[in-house]
């Protein structure tokens, strides 16, 4: 079993939905907290379907940008592009339910059941009845293959498990970008592959996704596009081949020697 | 044995006990039951306003809250109660008729409110950012998220203290017979304090001390118990399983399921 490649991409089986990942571009993008800018004039254009791994050594700012894409901080200056339009522009809210997250500590309700914590969103944002609500949600949980654990709540599930509840529930709001910010940091080594796996699936059925990982043959095998940063600018972009096989820059030969 | 008759007597005179009971069951136990729910559940309500304004991004909204906590945890309870209690008598008056029962009741209430306002702020503070975080970026707003994840989480860690402070209220409950109450409105304290002027001694207190516990003492327990349950979990130990089973587990569900192409 390895990871998938992106020849395997005409693979997919009818009956598994295609997703239609929008495109996101940010612009000159600037973060601060405070007087400390973390996100120096950042640009990056991922296109519609194709996944972006991000890398790079903690303080880079990886986090920072992708809670800038939606808005959870806000950016200070730039602009971020959600198919072809403003992002800063939107409400808020209505940004967030058409941009799917995904955190290291998966950050799952406890009290609420698996089937919940997709559900909620489903029925309290997209205003569907809740028995509609619970009906996709199993769904959803079905596709990330926890069918069966529908109804046990997030303390009585593994790391793994959580992580994928967490992102049946980003997937259930039908997202046009996924954001992933480091979502195997936090599991077991074991449980690891099972959550990249239904990364490299959904990246193959269409999503954009925007990735920051630490697991440097993920970004290899299923990343469109790397993207290396460092003290809040993004150093190097390019293909896999072009950034493990040949970095440029003196810091990417450097991080890399020290992860790989 | 001088000494002993006489504590007997100051203390423990049981006809004087056995006379008041029936008015300390009927009239006071009652009254007091009353006065303390209704401050509390006033309290609780008014609380949580307090809480969720305490926490507000809008500073005119966290400004006032604190300065009404402030008040009325800083000032005695005597003084608040008789101020609102004398001070509003008219008013009320017009909208609750002679008896200073009801404003006892919200001076109490208000006294509650913002101490229960302060658990609420803890609970709901005490709560991982990341659950707001979870919720916003799933498109909820600031107030769904707050009252659909956070807040009910908040709620379930504070439960103990807040029935500490149910505790604190039905202690506070005698204070209102300041305001002066009707006969038929005596809470406990009072119908004891009527009663150890007629009896002469201090017996009938006794037995309305009694009541007090018989009220408290099993709630201070209780708490006891639900907070180590909450703090242990009240699930039985697992034996542990091997995170290789969820590996098989996975490599039997479909490989598209999965994402995995072999």
């Amino acid at each position: 079993m390895s990871l998938a490649s992106n020849t395997s991409r005409n693979n997919t089986a009818p009956s598994i939905e295609t997703f239609h990942g929008s495109s996101l571009e940010l612009t000159n993008l600037t973060m601060a907290y405070g007087d400390i800018e973390v996100l120096r004039n950042v640009n990056l254009t991922v296109k519609p379907g194709t996944t972006t791994c991000i890398i790079g050594p903690s303080g880079s700012g990886k986090s920072t940008l992708l809670r800038g894409v939606n808005r959870l901080h806000e950016p200070k200056s730039g602009d971020v592009l959600l198919a072809g339009e403003s992002a800063l522009k939107v409400n808020p809210d209505i940004l967030r339910a058409r941009i799917g997250m995904v955190f290291q500590h998966f950050n799952l309700f406890p009290d609420h059941t698996a089937l919940e914590n997709v559900a909620l969103a489903l029925w309290s944002v997209k205003k569907m009845p809740k028995a509609e609500a619970r009906e996709h949600a199993r769904r959803c949980l079905a596709e990330v293959g926890l069918a069966e654990r529908a109804d046990h709540r997030p303390r009585d599930l593994s790391g793994g498990q959580q992580q994928r509840v967490a992102i049946a529930r980003a997937l259930a709001m039908e997202p046009e970008v996924m954001l992933f910010d480091e979502a195997t940091s936090a599991l077991d080594p074991e449980l690891v592959k099972g959550v990249l796996n239904l990364m490299a699936g959904l990246g193959r059925r269409g999503m954009t996704m925007l990735v920051v990982t630490h697991e440097m043959g993920f970004a290899r095998k299923v990343a469109d596009q790397v993207v290396f940063m460092d003290e809040g600018e993004v150093v190097e972009a390019g293909t896999p081949a072009d950034l493990f096989d040949n970095p440029k820059s003196e810091r990417l030969q450097r991080f890399l020697s020290e992860v790989l | 044995m001088d000494w002993f008759n006489t504590i007997i007597r100051t203390f423990f005179d049981f006809k004087a006990m056995a006379e008041v009971l029936p008015q300390l069951l009927g009239v006071g136990l009652l009254n007091t039951l009353i006065i303390s729910l209704a401050a509390t559940i006033l309290g609780v309500f008014l609380g949580m306003v307090i809480a969720v304004m305490g926490i507000s991004p809008s500073k005119w909204l966290r400004v006032p809250a604190r300065i009404y906590t402030d008040l009325f945890r800083g000032l005695p309870a005597i003084l608040t109660i008789l101020l609102i209690g004398q001070g509003f008598a008219r008013l009320s008056q017009s909208v609750f008729g002679p008896s200073p029962y009801p404003l006892g009741i919200i001076a109490l209430s208000l006294i509650a409110s913002a101490y229960i306002g302060e658990i609420f702020r803890a609970g709901i503070q005490s709560v991982d950012k990341g659950q707001g975080e979870a919720c916003r970026a799933l498109g909820m707003s600031y107030a769904k998220s707050m009252a659909l994840v956070v807040i009910p989480q908040g709620i379930r860690r504070v439960l103990p203290a807040l029935v500490n402070q149910f505790i604190a209220i039905v202690k506070d409950s005698s204070l209102v017979y300041f305001l002066g109450l009707l006969v038929s409105e005596r809470e406990l304290f009072r119908v004891g304090q009527d009663a150890a002027v007629l009896s002469g001694n201090l017996s009938p207190l006794v037995m309305a001390g009694i009541f007090y516990l018989v009220i408290t003492v099993p709630l201070t327990h209780l708490v006891n118990y639900f907070d180590n349950r909450f703090r242990t979990g009240r699930r039985k130990p697992a034996p542990p399983t091997s995170g290789l089973k969820e590996v098989n587990e996975l490599d039997a569900a479909s490989p598209l399921i999965t994402g995995s192409n072999t």
